[in-house]
This record gives C-alpha cells, structure tokens and sequence, in this order.
C-alpha cells in the first residue's frame, strides 16, 4: 500500500515539476510577451497544482490527515493564476506592445478600430 | 496617462476579486487563530487581511473601498494598542504581574472541549494594529496626487 501511495505521489510531484520546467523553457524561448504569457499561466499553473494534489496525497496517504490548506491553494491558483496572467498581458497590450511578426490576426485591434468608427 | 476613448474594462478582475477577498479573510483568520499550537499568530493574520483589503482597493477605487469597510484605521489601530494594554492591566487585579497569561478549558456548543487563551485577546490587539497601521499608510500613499 505504501509503496503504490508513494509511487503516486511521486508521479504527480515529477510530473508538476516537469510541467514548471516546461513553462520556464516557453518562457525563454518564445519570441513576444504575449506567448511567454500563455506558457507561463497555463504551464505553470497546471505544474503547481500537481505538486500541490502530490503534497495532499502526501498528507492524506502517508501521515493519514486531510490537509485542507492544500486543497485551499490548489482552488486559490487555479482561480487567481489566470486571472494575473489575463491582466498582465492586457497591460502589456494597452501600452502597445507589439505581436510577434508571424501573427497574422490581431481580433482586438479590429474590434476597437470597428468601436471607434461608430461613435 | 494617455487618454483613451476606451473604458477600462476590470470585468475578469473584479469578478475573481469578489470571490478571493473571502477567501483571503476567511485564511486570515484561520492564521490568527491557529496562532497558538502551530504556526500564525496576529501579525501574519493582520496583514493577510489587509492584504485582501488592498486586493478590493486594487480591483475598485478607494470610495468604493471605504464605503462598504467605513473604518477609521487609526481609530482601529488605537483600539488594539488599548486592548494589548488592557490585557496586561488585567493582570494585575489577580495580583499577578503585568501581562501575565492565562488559559483553560471551556466546553463550547458546537466545538466541544476548546482550550481559551487571554493570548487570544492579546493576539486580537496586536491583529487590529497591524490592520491599522498597514491600511493607514497604503491609504494615505494612495491619496496623496
């Protein structure tokens, strides 16, 4: 029982940290801010609360307690890290960050040059 | 800042706002009251809260902020210093020295045996100071042109 616990626990916490890594990676090697943005709140988030559910296994399996702050963090980032990530890249867009050269549509742009047309 | 024509749209951030600040309160309190047997106490559970504050101040402007949590923060502040005093003053009226602590046992209702500090009212001071100070100087910084 124990050894099945830990190899559970174990593949949640490896697979977390491989998903950081995979964030951190996108974020030194995709070309403008708003991609560096989706690797890092998508990625990173995702690798987050899978080392947090290894860390409430952990708890629950192992010392045999329900650790409700875990669960607490995992509701916490899920609801906030997308959120920042949203605001983020919207500021960068608002002061005029431009698009990586390959994009080929920019829907905003349009729809706020449509807004301005109408008035 | 450059005029727009654009209204700020804060729908997504003041949305997830609404839901967080309990969230961060109700955690806040977990903190001060669990500041006894493990790790917490009133200084980390004070400025948790006044960071849930801040969070409301960043989501909506600060009249919206302070007419629903119409608090006078240095009044606040002057409150939890004169709790912490008053603590301690209690004390001697058992012929004890000056801010000596005591607890007990107490059955509860719903929580059954619970052991009550006069820490607790102690921690509940220097809570509502921390509250004060920190929310008095983000204020007064945010007023300021």
């Amino acid at each position: 029982m124990t050894e099945i616990s830990n190899f559970i626990i174990g593949f949640f916490i490896l697979l977390g940290s491989i998903l950081s890594l995979v964030a951190a990676i996108g974020v030194v090697r995709l070309p403008d801010v708003y991609t560096r943005n989706h690797a890092a709140s998508k990625s990173a988030t995702l690798g987050v609360i899978f080392i947090l559910f290894g860390l409430f296994l952990y708890y629950l399996l192992t010392e045999h307690q329900v650790n409700s702050r875990v669960l607490l963090g995992i509701v916490f980032v899920f609801i906030t890290a997308p959120v920042a990530g949203h605001l983020i890249s919207r500021a960068a867009y608002n002061i005029g960050v431009p698009l990586w050269k390959g994009s080929v549509q920019d829907d905003l742009k349009k729809a706020r040059s449509k807004k301005k047309l109408m008035r | 800042m450059k005029k727009t024509n654009l209204k700020t749209n804060d729908l997504i951030f003041q949305t997830a706002t609404k839901v967080i600040v309990f969230l961060i309160i109700i955690y806040s309190w977990h903190l001060f009251f669990s500041g006894h047997y493990t790790p917490g106490g009133g200084f980390i559970g004070g400025l948790m809260t006044s960071g849930a504050i801040v969070l409301l101040l960043l989501a909506y402007d600060i009249k919206t902020v302070v007419s629903i949590l119409p608090f006078d923060y240095i009044k606040m502040a002057a409150l939890g210093l004169l709790i912490a005093l008053l603590t301690g003053i209690g004390s001697l009226f058992y012929n004890v020295p000056f801010l000596t602590h005591t607890f007990g046992y107490v059955e509860l209702p719903l929580l059954g045996e619970t052991a009550l500090a006069t820490a607790v009212l102690f921690d509940l001071g220097v809570y509502l100071v921390v509250i004060g100070v920190t929310m008095t100087i983000i204020q007064t910084i945010g007023e300021t042109e």
